[in-house]
């Protein structure tokens, strides 16, 4: 684990180890508040903050904690975090902490983050630490937008309504209304939408990997399996 | 002895710790305090406003308040909530009573209704609400503008019997798909109106031999 490089952390956090695609971890808050686009960007943004804090700070005590106290000090350093982040949002972003509600509390509660302080961060220095932090935030947030983006598109026919919220007055207008739908498909927006929104979510991610796999070993078996007449420039793996 | 000793450091790294923690959240808070407050204070301030708007009164409605006791008959608030006075000059020119509809379709639904003091309603306000995503949010200015047709209706436009859906032989819209949320939104606005008629002395503070 030590010498992990910057382009395999992104890969990781991105796609291959994905914290809401393949680890799975963080469900609660990823199905509760993704009804539209601007909760998940809020709650990806919070998410993130607390994920990277987080991570510095266990980088930084590692040598000063022994096995036996670790996971009481980590949970103390992201309930901090955490708590901080929510007072922070109350002062700049009060209608969002509004609609964030307890889903801002619980992000404590979030298996990412202290799965990345116990299995990652405590192991490495703190710039990869750092920077596993931030690549996982971002790799949840992304899914965490992609989901809302998507039920808020189904279920009410609009995109990146009530931005205002998180960006003030000005982002008013960067609603955009897609279609409009007297019956909006209410179970996008309902919590079941989300179980099936994110089912086809880590479909589809398997499906794409399973067709590069395939596509890989494909390039690595034709040569052989090829007839006689084909020429082999290079090498075989 | 080991073993004690390796107590006491683990004790003491998890006490500095928590000292390290709580420092820095109350650090934060300190710093973020009047500026939480301000921002709920303006909150508030904007829905109040939205009701009486700024050029209708000269008083400053978020500090005029009275208390209204819970189980207040009429207007069905469960706990003990603030009402609101809107002033011109020496006249109290309208309240703002908080009421809680307690037949929605899921949960509680509380609002704020605002009354001028000729017994129309200024207008109506959702302040939260647990209803159908879609459907029974209509109620919320933010997806309708359902909520806005109670603005200048009274107690005798239309008379009391008609406070209700269309559906039930009343003159208020109902939405697509859900009755129940509008028809607890329009009771609970005339409760409210009935709250005010029957309380209009103490409301606007009208000596009883003036009305």
């Amino acid at each position: 684990m030590s010498h992990v490089s910057f382009s395999q952390l992104t890969l990781n956090g991105l796609w291959k180890n994905n914290p809401a695609l393949v680890q799975l971890l963080g469900l609660c808050p990823l199905l509760a508040v993704t009804a539209s686009t601007v909760n998940a960007l809020g709650l990806a943004a919070a998410t993130l903050f607390v994920l990277v804090v987080s991570n510095t700070a266990v980088s930084l005590i590692r040598s000063l904690v022994s096995d036996t106290i670790r996971l009481p000090v980590f949970v103390m350093i992201i309930a901090a975090a955490v708590t901080v982040t929510e007072l922070l949002m109350q002062a700049y972003s009060y209608e969002l902490y509004q609609i964030l509600g307890i889903f801002l509390p619980l992000i404590t509660t979030n298996c990412i983050i202290l799965g990345r302080a116990d299995a990652f961060a405590r192991k490495n220095p703190l710039p990869t630490a750092l920077y596993d932090g931030f690549i996982m935030g971002i790799g949840f947030g992304a899914v965490l937008v992609i989901l809302g983006a998507i039920r808020e598109l189904i279920g009410t026919g609009t995109l990146f309504a009530d931005m205002q919220l998180l960006f003030g007055a000005g982002a008013e207008h960067w609603r955009w209304t897609v279609f409009s739908i007297d019956y909006p498909l209410l179970v996008a927006i309902l919590p079941p939408g989300a179980f099936l929104v994110t089912g086809c979510l880590i479909a589809l991610k398997n499906q794409i990997d399973t067709t590069l796999d395939r596509r890989a070993r494909a390039q690595i078996e034709e040569p052989i399996a090829g007839s006689k007449r084909v020429r082999v420039t290079g090498t075989i793996s | 002895m080991k073993g004690l000793a390796s107590i006491g450091i683990s004790g003491t790294v998890l006490a500095a710790f928590a000292a390290i923690t709580s420092l820095s959240i109350g650090w934060t808070y300190l710093r973020t305090e009047a500026q939480i407050e301000q921002e709920v204070r303006r909150a508030e301030a904007r829905q109040l406003l939205e009701i009486f708007p700024a050029e209708t009164h000269d008083n400053d409605i978020v500090d005029d308040t009275f208390s209204v006791a819970a189980d207040t008959p009429l207007l069905g608030i469960r706990e003990t909530r603030e009402g609101y006075r809107v002033r011109r000059g020496e006249n109290v020119i309208g309240v703002i009573l908080p009421v809680t509809a307690r037949d929605g379709y899921s949960g509680d639904i509380r609002a704020l209704v605002g009354i001028r003091n000729d017994g129309t309603v200024a207008g109506v306000r959702v302040v939260a609400h647990r209803e159908t995503p879609g459907l029974g949010d209509k109620v919320d200015l933010r997806k309708s503008q359902w909520i806005l047709g109670f603005e200048n209706r009274s107690l005798t436009d239309p008379p009391p019997p008609s406070w209700a859906v269309k559906k039930e032989g009343g003159v208020f819209d109902q939405f697509t798909g859900a009755t129940v949320t509008p028809r607890a939104v329009i009771l609970a606005t005339r409760r409210a109106l009935e709250y005010a008629a029957s309380n209009n002395d103490v409301l606007f503070e009208i000596p009883a031999d003036a009305s």
